[in-house]
């Protein structure tokens, strides 16, 4: 006996079915019947009962990508808050491996990374790292933040909602699974995509967004609605891992672009250096000389 | 007998006072409540699970919580002096284990949660709204739990067994029996009985104010499924 049906809001403690249905993530049983747990929106697959909630905290897992703030910078790791109750550190050789740098000029306090989860220890701390493509420092754009959960209806179906938004603002957009998302693109439209996101997360339980959201955001731009389309499927809200889209390939594009002007601007530098390096050298070996010209002559004097 | 009794405000024995609730009014917090019954006023807001810089407290298998209940110099008739004294410590710590019993932290080992308890205005019962009006922010911050605690209280006034006292029938009555339970599994997570009462009169005072809490219960269920139908 099920007392609730898919997409019912439902809030702790109600009962949700009798025993022959399975008590999935948000739920639990007591007394021979699954309740929820949490406060959210009933999904029902194959007599498994979940919850999905409508706001929780990040809590990180292996493998996920995540868009962090430096913290602290110690002596030999980042302190990164990943807005979670745990705090995550990036070691340094996961930067650079055996090399020895200081820290503080590779990323600094208040630098805002897009990482990976590496790993999550006993008590929850996150390791994380830099490997997997356009992973790293974000320059500029402003960073939005939403409820974890509501990450992948921001994403939307294959990346449905995200890229049509990126579409229209011509912004570059990168979401993190713990809810935060960073946005560059023009000032307006960055402010425009940031009321838009806030708008996905306030209605992200209702029905038929993808729409709703195209409409409003073709008439903030153009001005007017968009030409009729054939239907969509229905969408699901499922809560499934967002996949990783172009905007690696972007930021990777933009990263070499970056590397290639440092490395052009660094080759002076060491020119200069090795110049000066040679030029002290040489003052060097001239005093020394001087220098053991006088000695020699006291030497002599002194033999005198 | 019993029904022909009307109390000095004009309620009847097993009335409650107006009650009402609204859930996610702060914008900065992560849950938020705010609760009326009669001349109470009671804003609540709860942060969490995060991470402590109270490295002392946490528990490496759960989470915990930590309750402030606070007083406004202005919320009572003589001016209260501010900060906390013996009675808010008390309220603070069986909010907290009244509320405790419900909460489902398995999944946030070493985290902590705060909740903030300002009592704006008082009128009598505010322990009750208090853990009533939490529960609620807790249930809007997103933090699992197995039921929504609700708190109701039942008394003694002119040797008759009232439901839900005013601040005149607090101080006037003859005893107060405030409790909170989980509604689903009718588990009593907070009894505190202050005044004479006989074993009969004490068991009809619990029944009544299980029955209480059960009505605050469905206006604590309609003003969480509000806040997000009308959106």
């Amino acid at each position: 006996m099920i007392y609730v049906e898919n997409k019912d809001l439902v809030i702790p403690g109600q009962i949700l079915a009798d025993d022959e249905y399975y008590s999935g993530r948000g739920t639990f049983k007591e007394n021979g019947k699954v309740c929820s747990s949490l406060m959210g929106l009933v999904s029902l697959r194959n007599k498994k009962l979940r919850v999905i909630p409508l706001k929780s905290k990040y809590v990180p897992k292996k493998g996920d990508v995540v868009i962090g703030k430096i913290n602290d910078v110690r002596f030999s790791m980042w302190d990164v808050d990943i807005n979670s109750p745990y705090s995550g550190i990036l070691p340094a050789f996961e930067v650079f491996g055996r090399e020895k740098k200081e820290l503080n000029k590779v990323y600094d306090v208040g630098d805002v990374l897009f990482l990976r989860v590496v790993d999550v220890d006993e008590i929850k701390k996150a390791k994380l790292g830099l490997k997997g493509r356009g992973m790293g420092k974000f320059k500029g754009g402003i960073i939005v933040d939403i409820a974890p959960t509501k990450v992948p209806r921001l994403i939307g179906k294959k990346g449905s909602m995200i890229n049509m938004i990126k579409d229209k603002t011509n912004c570059k957009i990168v979401v993190g699974q713990n809810g935060l998302v960073w946005v560059k693109g023009d000032e307006d439209m960055e402010q425009l995509t940031k009321n838009i996101i806030h708008l996905i997360e306030a209605e992200a339980h209702t029905s038929g967004l993808t729409n709703k959201i195209k409409n409003k955001l073709y008439l903030a731009i153009d001005g007017e609605l968009p030409p009729e389309e054939v239907e969509e499927a229905e969408e699901e809200f499922v809560l499934e891992k967002p996949k990783l889209q172009n905007f690696k390939e972007e930021l990777e594009q933009e990263e070499k672009e970056a590397e290639e002007k440092k490395k052009n601007e660094d080759k002076p530098d060491i020119a200069k250096v090795i110049e000066e390096l040679k030029k002290k050298n040489k003052s060097k070996k001239d005093n020394s000389l001087s220098y053991d010209d006088n000695s020699n002559n006291s030497f002599i004097l002194n033999n005198k | 007998m019993m029904s022909e009794f009307i109390r000095k405000d004009g309620r009847k024995f097993d009335e409650l006072r107006p009650i009402k609730i609204e859930a996610g009014v702060l914008e900065r917090a992560d849950g938020s409540a705010y609760l009326e019954v009669g001349g109470n006023k009671i804003l609540v807001a709860v942060y969490g699970p995060r991470e402590s810089y109270i490295r002392r407290l946490l528990e490496p298998n759960t989470g915990v919580i930590r309750c402030r209940y606070n007083m406004a110099p202005f919320s009572v008739d003589d001016r209260k002096r501010p900060g906390p004294d013996r009675r808010s410590s008390e309220i603070s710590k069986i909010t907290a284990d009244a509320l405790r019993p419900a909460l489902m932290l398995e999944n946030y080992p070493r985290s902590m949660i705060d909740i903030y308890i300002e009592v704006i205005e008082a009128e009598g019962g505010t322990r009750c709204a208090g853990i009533t009006a939490a529960s609620v922010a807790l249930v809007d911050a997103g933090v699992p739990m197995k039921d929504i605690v609700v708190g109701c209280a039942a008394g003694k006034v002119n040797d008759e067994i009232v439901l839900d006292l005013s601040e005149y029938e607090d101080k006037e009555g003859q005893a107060d029996v405030p409790i909170a339970m989980m509604p689903r599994t009718g588990e009593i997570t907070l009894l505190q009985s202050d005044g004479d009462l006989t074993e009969e009169e004490f068991e009809k005072a619990i029944n009544l104010a299980m029955e209480g809490c059960l009505e605050v219960n469905k206006l604590q269920k309609e003003a969480l499924m509000k806040k997000y139908s009308t959106e």
